[in-house]
């Protein structure tokens, strides 16, 4: 399956305001990494910068040694690259049937459609009661199940996930780990930007700590939730 | 006035309200995708009826068999329009689109009058004075064909936005450009075949429109506005609602023609577009803005 990612040096700038300051960060194939900040600290800029929605003006991003620096989304996401976004960005207007289907378009996974739905319908069997509902009218925890069913539709070999649990009742917040922490055991490369800093530290292999759009910290999951300054300024002890 | 004679300018109105809606359509489509309001789109139909004219002096071809000639040619058109000029206006300011395909329009209708003159040229049918009696009414035969077609038209550009993988790609490229480009669609490809079949609909729109009028260049000023105007009323990016907007508009400047003056007939319907903007802002079947 592979999917090593390699960020380099990166460096984002919206105007004048730089938002990554020469970010690097390595994901070995078949990991999960965190990365963990305050609001604003250039998390979500990250992961858009390597899903394509947005061109480094510095620095080189591979993907199991091919270089995809300033490469446009879809040609990201034909590579193995899929992507759980901030706030979801399902198609509301959509069904649930035609929003999977839409994650199933990019050529790797066309053959696989429907191997690919049964796996995500057996992932989130709550979505096969909604499959003809409109996807702006599911509740929440049901809209990030059907977030993370259309990323898994395009067969990914690393997904991004950005603040994932953004939004959910804690109860549903640990449902969603246990989600994650399936998709790990198949062996998915994961990326992992969160908020709630304790759960993705828990699951993490390793870990970086963005702020003001600088890495500042990294180690491991454990590492990371043992450091005092992390504790301190994120889990509030 | 007799009854029967409303109704039958009515039902004239109405049929050609129907190509006036498939014009309509194609400026619909383009808005509710990428967000770009065409100008230059009554200039794209006139290049359509010209098409027409051309098929019928050169080959003696019908309206009819010059639908899919011209609709090819005008949807290549529109897709290297959409790579060369419309992509770099996409979330630009207004003004920059409004200028831009303003001179677009500049350009194409100076062009046409260059090419064709400023006289007017019609397609001659062998059935242009056929006309098919149903009960009291008494349709022309090129009108029903126009509208059929229309029809047919529009339910073949609904078929490919709900039945096809790549009529929903454009679907939801129209509903979350963001939510698009992370799900790895090639939203700017999407964005030009869209251009490209809002400028098909409209050249087909003008072929089928030569059945029922004469062509000259000045005509596509009238035919944008009234794209607008049909627009409006049915409500920005409802597919239906032009539809159903350019069957009102049909309806109200033919009614508007026999009770009042001919002269009188924009008037109409921009008092129907008035009127609607008070009652109903959002247009006909369109979505209020959230």
């Amino acid at each position: 399956m592979a999917g090593r990612l390699e960020v380099t040096e990166i460096e984002l700038f919206y105007g004048d305001a730089r938002a990554l300051d020469r970010v690097s960060l390595a994901v070995e194939a078949g990991t999960t990494v965190a990365v963990v900040g305050a609001n604003g600290a250039g998390k979500t800029s990250l992961i858009r910068t390597i899903a394509g929605l947005m061109v480094p003006a510095r620095g080189r991003i591979r993907f199991d040694g091919q270089d995809i620096t300033g490469w446009s989304s879809d040609r990201v996401c034909a590579l193995g690259i899929g992507q759980v976004a901030e706030g979801r960005q399902l198609f509301g207007g959509l069904s649930v049937r035609e929003n999977l289907e839409m994650g199933a378009l990019v050529p790797r996974a066309r053959a696989h459609r429907r191997a690919s739905r049964a796996r995500v319908l057996d992932l989130f069997p709550r979505l096969t009661e909604r499959l003809d509902q409109a996807a702006g009218t599911l509740s929440g925890g049901e809209q990030q199940m059907l977030a993370i069913g259309r990323c898994l539709m395009s067969c990914p070999r690393l997904i991004l996930l950005d603040e994932p649990s953004q939004g959910l009742a804690p109860a549903l917040v640990g449902q969603l780990y246990r989600v994650i922490a399936g998709l790990k055991a198949d062996g998915l490369t994961l990326v992992l930007v969160e908020q709630t800093v304790a759960a993705s530290l828990k699951i993490a292999d390793a870990a970086y700590v963005l702020e003001q759009g600088r890495v500042v910290r990294s180690g491991t999951g454990a590492e990371l939730l043992a450091d005092p300054a992390v504790r301190t300024a994120y889990l509030g002890l | 006035m007799p009854f029967e004679v409303i109704l039958n300018i009515a039902a004239s109105g109405g049929l050609t309200g129907l190509v006036y809606g498939l014009a309509a359509l194609g400026l619909s489509v383009i808005f509710g995708v990428s967000r770009v309001v065409n100008f230059a789109h009554g200039e794209v139909m006139v290049a359509g009826m010209f098409g027409a004219v051309l098929l019928a002096d050169g080959l003696g071809a019908d309206p009819l068999v010059a639908v899919p000639i011209v609709g090819l040619a005008l949807f290549g058109t529109g897709w290297l329009m959409h790579r060369g000029l419309v992509r770099e206006l996409i979330g630009a300011p207004e003004h920059r689109q409004f200028l831009a395909l303003v001179g677009v329009a500049m350009v194409v209708m100076n062009g046409l009058l260059m090419a064709f003159g400023p006289d007017a040229r019609g397609v001659r049918v062998p059935y242009a004075f056929d006309a098919y009696e149903i009960g009291p009414l008494l349709l022309d035969k090129v009108r029903v064909i126009a509208g059929g077609a229309a029809i047919l038209v529009a339910a073949g550009l609904f078929a490919f936005f709900r039945l096809t993988a790549l009529g929903t790609a454009v679907r939801a490229c129209a509903d979350n450009q963001l939510g698009a480009r992370v799900v790895g669609l090639p939203v700017e490809r999407l964005y030009a075949l869209t251009f490209g079949l809002g400028c098909a609909v409209a050249g087909i729109a003008g072929c089928l429109m030569t059945l029922i009028v004469d062509v000259h260049p000045q005509l596509a000023p009238d035919y944008t506005l009234a794209g607008f105007t049909i627009v409006i009323i049915g409500g920005l990016g409802s597919a239906t609602g032009a539809l159903a907007g350019g069957v009102l508009i049909g309806l109200a400047e033919a009614l508007a023609g026999i009770v009042l003056m001919p002269s009188m007939k924009s008037m109409v319907s921009f008092a129907v577009l008035i009127l609607v903007l008070v009652v109903r802002p959002h247009g006909l079947f369109g979505r209020p803005a959230r």
